[in-house]
């Protein structure tokens, strides 16, 4: 992995995946020491991208419903791939079954990879040219389809990719997807109102 | 030493938004507002994820091979692929583009 290129030694590279295993915020916390940056400021810049797991928190809690016990354990593996697949599941059962599979499989993966990437496996070459940096926005993509269902979820979504590209140059890394996610509660907002001035006209009657 | 204190304040800092999401009293999520926009929050954040994904390099905006894999999964979805299938796609379509020079 690229922590290993960067000042980081092996220890300290699988620490990050162990511990944090929030892949933009890892990679964030190696940019910026490798470009220098402070103790803190690095760790601040990660803790951003790092925020929008809150609000997947928020909505797995409720699908879940996992005893308070759990919880602690659970929230380590609250990300962008396990929140999708569990909300992509018609059941609660379904649901925590894909939770649980997803977060271990990525968990168990992800460290492997990030070990042998730091023990120095070049020899896989660039992944870019197999095409393999697509399969990330595809299983997102997929992901989110099914959950585009009414007119609100697909406002909600073309607005937090506006939002989320438009921001992309002038923002700190990981401040435009927070950004983005204010699409959510804007288009609801704006949705509520229609339906409150349509109540108007028919009172009015 | 500076190394370990900036990876200790991730860990602790990643953690507890992670925990901190789950820990809402199930009381105030039970309230339909907040119900429907902690529906609409992954809808928001995976949309702008994918996004960035397909069209970010660093802080750039670009249109590149990805662009092509990503249009290669929606067709796949809207022609109900099964996932895999519109993964492998995204990811033959994008290395293809590639190779003809994208």
């Amino acid at each position: 992995m690229t922590s290993a290129g960067s000042g980081l030694s092996l220890l300290q590279t699988c620490a990050l995946s162990l511990l944090v295993f929030t892949g933009a915020s890892q990679f964030a916390l190696v940019g910026a020491l490798a470009a220098g940056g402070g103790a803190v400021t690095a760790a601040a810049g990660a803790f951003f991208l790092g925020v929008r797991n809150a609000f997947y928190g928020l909505r797995l809690s409720q699908l879940l419903a996992l005893p308070r016990v759990v919880r602690p354990f659970a929230a380590q593996w609250v990300i962008d791939e396990t929140t999708a697949v569990s909300l992509a599941q018609p059941t609660r059962r379904a649901a925590r079954i894909g939770f649980l599979v997803t977060g271990l499989s990525l968990y168990v993966l992800w460290n492997l990879t990030t070990l042998l990437g730091a023990l120095g496996a070049d020899a896989i070459g660039d992944t870019k040219a197999w095409g393999l940096d697509a399969a990330g926005p595809a299983v997102f993509l997929a992901l989110l389809a099914p959950m585009l269902r009414t007119g609100t979820e697909r406002a909600v979504a073309a607005l937090a990719v506006l939002l989320g590209l438009g921001l992309l140059p002038v923002l700190p890394a990981g401040v435009p997807v927070l950004v983005a996610a204010l699409a959510a509660p804007l288009v609801l907002w704006a949705h509520g109102r229609g339906i409150a001035s349509r109540g108007d006209v028919e009172e009015r009657r | 030493m500076n190394i370990w204190l900036a990876i200790g304040l991730t860990v602790v800092g990643c953690y507890a938004v992670k925990l901190a999401g789950l820990l809402v009293p199930a009381g105030v999520l039970e309230r339909p507002l907040v119900r429907r926009l902690a529906a609409l929050l992954p809808v928001a954040l995976l949309a702008a994820l994918t996004a960035q994904q397909a069209f970010a390099d660093g802080r750039a905006l670009v249109l590149d091979a990805r662009a092509a894999g990503l249009a290669a999964a929606a067709v796949a979805l809207l022609l109900r692929a099964p996932f895999l299938l519109v993964v492998a796609a995204a990811v033959l379509v994008t290395a293809g583009a590639r190779a003809l020079g994208g």
